[in-house]
């Protein structure tokens, strides 16, 4: 069983990496919408997908965060992708499924997953 | 909503927007009384009493992108349907507080579901801000404060890879309940 005691050392390594990374130096972030409509869609197993794989494969540069209501609930849940230099990408009718590949796709390698774009869905 | 912790999730977020410090969730639940108490508590901006009359009215939100804010009656409803109760108390510039009880031997009670992610998103998500979750189920006891991880972490932020999976595999351990993940 996980204690607090084990943070003590986790600390440590956290600083360790923590040099490399900057919240505001991320060049990728991923934005979920968490608002009513969002949650209700099934937006928190997304965000902790999104969590979980960013910490997986140990991305320094990428930041996930959420946000309020996007403005298209009926395409809830929907997450942002925001990249330096790039057009902001939306996904929507997202699902914890979709999340391993849009980080290995687009957010490792830069390539947009199309067919989970809002640009692909239909109406 | 499919579960209750994703009505406290959504309230509770009310909370952040309100610039609290502070958020207290507490789920506790007594199975001889067929009871389980919800409340969420913060040191936000807090409500006039207008504001609070008007808040449970899904027609009514404080935000400007569009008219509807169905957060607070959504969860409203769904403990009345229970045969339970609502309530919320509120001050301007100290803070507010929703409570509501459910009856869990009604049909129509929602499970109180996955707590755990609940917990998990809000605070990395929001990692300047505290929160106490305390969850009860007749005798047993879990409570989860981050101002006790804070001390130990100083700058570390919670939502640092390696803390937030931590925290997530922390919480799913310690937890007095089963839930599927």
């Amino acid at each position: 069983m996980k204690t607090l005691e084990e943070l003590k050392a986790l600390k440590a390594k956290a600083l360790q990496n923590m040099g490399i990374r900057d919240d505001q130096a991320a060049t990728t972030r991923i934005v979920v919408g968490m608002a009513t409509c969002g949650i209700a869609a099934g937006a928190r197993p997304v965000l902790t997908a999104f969590t979980e794989e960013v910490a997986k494969r140990q991305l320094q540069d990428v930041a996930v965060s959420q946000t309020g209501c996007i403005g298209i609930c009926q395409y809830e849940p929907v997450v942002e992708v925001f990249r330096t230099g790039e057009e902001k990408v939306t996904y929507v009718k997202m699902t914890a499924d979709k999340v391993a590949r849009i980080v290995a796709e687009h957010i490792v390698n830069g390539n947009v997953v199309t067919e989970y774009t809002i640009g692909a869905c239909t109406k | 909503m499919q579960e209750l912790s994703l009505n406290i999730l959504d309230v509770a977020q009310n909370s952040v927007r309100a610039g609290a410090t502070l958020i207290e969730i507490s789920t506790l639940e007594s199975t001889a009384d067929h009871r389980l108490t919800v409340t969420i508590a913060d040191n936000g901006c807090g409500m006039t009493e207008q504001q609070v009359q008007q808040v449970t009215d899904p027609f009514f939100t404080s935000r400007t992108t569009r008219k509807v804010g169905l957060g607070v009656p959504l969860f409203k409803m769904m403990s009345e349907l229970t045969g339970g109760s609502f309530q919320i108390t509120s001050q301007v510039g100290q803070g507010t507080t929703v409570q509501a009880v459910f009856c869990t031997d009604s049909i129509d009670c929602l499970p109180l579901g996955n707590m755990t992610d609940t917990i998990f998103s809000l605070v990395t998500m929001n990692c300047t801000i505290d929160f106490v979750y305390r969850d009860r189920l007749d005798e047993r006891e879990f409570v989860f404060d981050t101002r006790e991880i804070r001390e130990i972490l100083g700058e570390v932020p919670f939502n640092t890879p390696e803390i937030a999976t931590f925290l997530r595999e922390y919480l799913q351990e310690n937890s007095i309940r089963i839930h599927d993940n």
